[in-house]
């Protein structure tokens, strides 16, 4: 008797959390994938795992991984988790397959936001966006009485007045950490400020006005931030604005949950969101729009494709989002944005570039990332370093063989 | 020894030696003297981004790899010459630099600036490592009987540790207000940032390497204290040598060999100095040439990676460890035809 009330209660307990209770089908073949390893991602790989049989590898690595991994035959892993820059590599390679059969058939839930069409044909599927913009703490601003800042030079003056007030150990954070970061932080004051990375026989186009006004505001704002923010990389942003020691951030949405993660931060509530500040005068925001989604592998039968496609989609349906509500700004149907969004949606309104992902801007991103940190620490001048990266993208350039 | 039996111990090694190290070698030889290219067209393409309410499209002209019959991207190889070697070198920007007058900004050119770094770690960390695992063999093999064995583990453990998850441990005692900083700040009264400026990173980096290799080289100069002969040392004695002339007449010419071993070893190894410039994150400030190399491989978001010029940096970097060698392999080679 005892026995079967046990075995009775273990079954009906297994019944509540089983692997199938929140997947339209039962998956019986084995779907692989590879993404990045935020938090967004791993909402959307659990919710695609109660489905059965998926194994999903999040790694921040994953640009490394990825172009190598599909242009394997059969391809390492069937569904991809790529951004619109790591979108290229794959684009390039002819790597990953069209999706118009499939999302016809199974896609009945996706918005015409989601569908990323490149000449007509869908080649991924979009779930959230991401942009760097104004993070602030409100409680700071409302103490002081200080305006958010809707451009850089204003960012200045409320940074020079949280300074003055010394209510926080830096007024500003940065994702400022060499490399990519570094150069993503560039990329974005040079285009606020109107400037263009190629032209249009792929020569360079950094050593302009431009070029100069954004390295001038970048060291600008470095006065008021931690000493050590050419090592400060998003997560360490994050972390500062947890940890109360910093008042504004020019920081990714997809971050934006973590200041409310009551088992992280120590300021729960107090962190607003704005659009990115604008650098010059009725210019754009000075960011980029970045999306992130999911493409299918070429190198795969059919058969894997389609199913494969069909798990993806349990786990951008309206019921993950619904209870990931913050982690991302989505793009899928359900989504509420919340206080924390309504930075990012601000910024995207007012209608910044996309990233301009291309070969040339891949190489250009890196001669960024290598030479700004030399102006940084006063090294090399704003002159000097302007011609460094356009020499390092010029010699990149030609080994590439687009020059 | 008869050949065949000879052929049969030496044959094996040798295969492995041409599998994993000359064949490498040789093509990266190759790889640096060569250049692979995909071959791109130039088209006009559409490409709808989300957007806020709608999708947004725009017609861009993208220059994109062009794709054979088989789905693979066409590649051209083309035999380059020296092209990849003076890609690293810069010598253009080297010579301007020469003339403006402004030496530092040679420092600016990454190859050199590698160098500079590469060198003066080698050659400020090799007499420390040597100087600090002789002081603690020494002072080991001076100890009591019965905590040479606890010493002798203690003083291995920073040995043991993987290389860059000791530099990121040293790394968190120090960044912002680490451990160590805070400590430091208390005592001085003074704000620190230790990895705001590339000197204070450079220490940083020599003490851990020092740290991590010394008792490597305590480990081998306390196996040679043992067989320091004796006889000799008490005959120092009694000729009223002192502590320290018994050391430097002694003690060091006997363990001599096992210096040059250490000096050998440390010098190829930190020449290739890699995991505290990721351990560090000192990019911004200090890179080393192992780094260099490492950069040139790695791609970025579009798929790009310069494997002509990291082939040939990896090439530079192996004839600067052969400079640096050839004094002690001299040495080495005329104590060998001596005896």
């Amino acid at each position: 008797m005892k026995l079967r009330t046990l075995a009775l209660a273990a079954a009906v307990s297994l019944m509540g959390t089983t692997a199938y209770a929140d997947c339209a089908f039962e998956n019986t073949q084995e779907v692989t994938m590879l993404s990045a390893g935020f938090e967004a991602w791993k909402a959307v790989t659990d919710a695609m795992a109660e489905c059965g049989m998926v194994a999903a590898e999040l790694d921040q690595e994953f640009r490394e991984k990825q172009p190598e991994a599909f242009a394997a035959d059969p391809s390492l892993y069937q569904l991809g988790g790529v951004s619109n820059g790591t979108l290229t590599p794959l684009l390039n390679a002819g790597t990953i397959r069209p999706l118009d059969d499939l999302v016809e058939q199974y896609g009945q839930n996706l918005n015409p936001n989601q569908l990323i069409r490149v000449d007509g044909q869908i080649m991924a599927i979009a779930m959230m966006v991401n942009t760097q913009h104004l993070m602030y703490r409100n409680d700071i601003f409302a103490d002081l009485g200080l305006e958010v800042p809707t451009s850089y030079d204003e960012v200045l003056e409320v940074a020079a007045a949280i300074q003055e007030a010394g209510v926080v150990d830096y007024p500003l954070g940065a994702t400022m950490a060499a490399g990519w970061n570094l150069a993503q932080d560039f990329n974005n004051m040079f285009l606020g400020f109107g400037g263009t990375f190629v032209n249009d026989d792929n020569t360079p186009n950094i050593n302009t006005e431009a070029g100069m006004n954004a390295l001038e505001m970048m060291a600008a704002l470095t006065e008021y931030m931690d000493p050590e923010y050419l090592t400060s990389d998003s997560t360490y942003v994050q972390q500062q604005f947890q940890q109360g020691k910093i008042a504004m951030a020019n920081l990714w949405a997809s971050r934006a949950g973590a200041m409310n993660d009551e088992a992280e931060s120590q300021v729960v509530g107090l962190v607003s969101g704005a659009a990115a500040p604008v650098a010059m005068e009725g210019g754009a925001p000075a960011t980029t729009i970045w999306w992130d989604g999911i493409v299918v592998a070429a190198n795969i039968s059919d058969e894997e494709a389609e199913n494969a496609f069909r798990v993806a989609m349990e786990g951008l349906d309206t019921e993950m989002v619904t209870s990931n509500n913050d982690a991302a700004i989505w793009l899928i149907e359900g989504f509420e944005p919340g206080a924390l969004a309504e930075g990012a949606i601000a910024t995207a309104v007012a209608g910044p570039a996309p990233y301009p992902s291309t070969t040339q801007m891949g190489l250009m991103h890196s001669a960024i990332g290598n030479n700004v940190a030399d102006f940084l620490t006063g090294a090399a001048t704003a002159e000097a370093t302007l011609q460094a990266i356009e020499a390092d993208y010029t010699t990149a350039a030609e080994e590439a063989g687009l020059l | 020894m008869k050949f065949r039996t000879f052929a049969a111990f030496v044959g094996p090694s040798l295969l492995l030696m041409m599998i994993f190290i000359a064949a490498p070698l040789v093509s990266v030889l190759w790889q640096s003297f060569h250049l692979t290219q995909n071959v791109f067209e130039t088209v006009e393409t559409e490409r709808c981004t989300p957007g806020f309410p709608n999708a947004v499209c725009e017609t861009i002209t993208v220059d994109r790899p062009v794709l054979d019959e088989n789905g693979e991207i066409q590649t051209v190889t083309s035999f380059v010459g020296w092209q990849s070697y003076s890609r690293v070198l810069d010598p253009d920007a080297l010579g301007a630099a020469i003339s403006s007058g402004d030496w530092w900004s040679i420092l600016n050119i990454d190859f050199w600036g590698a160098l500079r770094f590469t060198l003066t770690f080698t050659l400020v960390t090799l007499p420390l490592v040597i100087g600090v695992g002789l002081l603690i063999a020494i002072t080991v093999n001076n100890a009591v009987k019965t905590i040479r064995g606890p010493a002798i583990f203690i003083s291995l453990l920073p040995f043991i540790i993987t290389p860059v998850i000791g530099a990121l441990s040293i790394r968190w005692l120090f960044v912002g207000d680490g451990i160590l900083t805070a400590l430091m700040e208390s005592w001085s009264g003074q704000d620190i940032a230790m990895f705001a400026q590339g000197w204070t990173i450079e220490l940083l980096m020599m003490f851990y390497r020092v740290w991590h290799v010394a008792p490597f080289a305590f480990v081998i100069f306390y196996a040679g204290l043992q067989t320091v002969n004796m006889d000799t040392l008490e005959s120092a004695i009694i000729d009223g040598a002192s502590r320290f002339e018994r050391l430097r007449y002694v003690i060091v010419p006997h363990l001599m060999p096992l210096i040059v071993f250490i000096a050998l070893i440390h010098l190829m190894d930190s020449y290739r100095v890699f995991e505290e410039v990721i351990g560090f994150r000192s990019e911004a400030h200090r890179i080393s040439l192992q780094w260099l190399t490492f950069d040139y491989l790695t791609p970025d978001d579009s798929g790009n990676r310069s494997v002509s010029r990291a082939s040939a940096s990896s090439m530079l970097t192996m004839v600067g460890i052969v400079i640096l060698l050839v004094p002690l392999l001299r040495r080495t080679w005329r104590d060998h035809k001596g005896s």
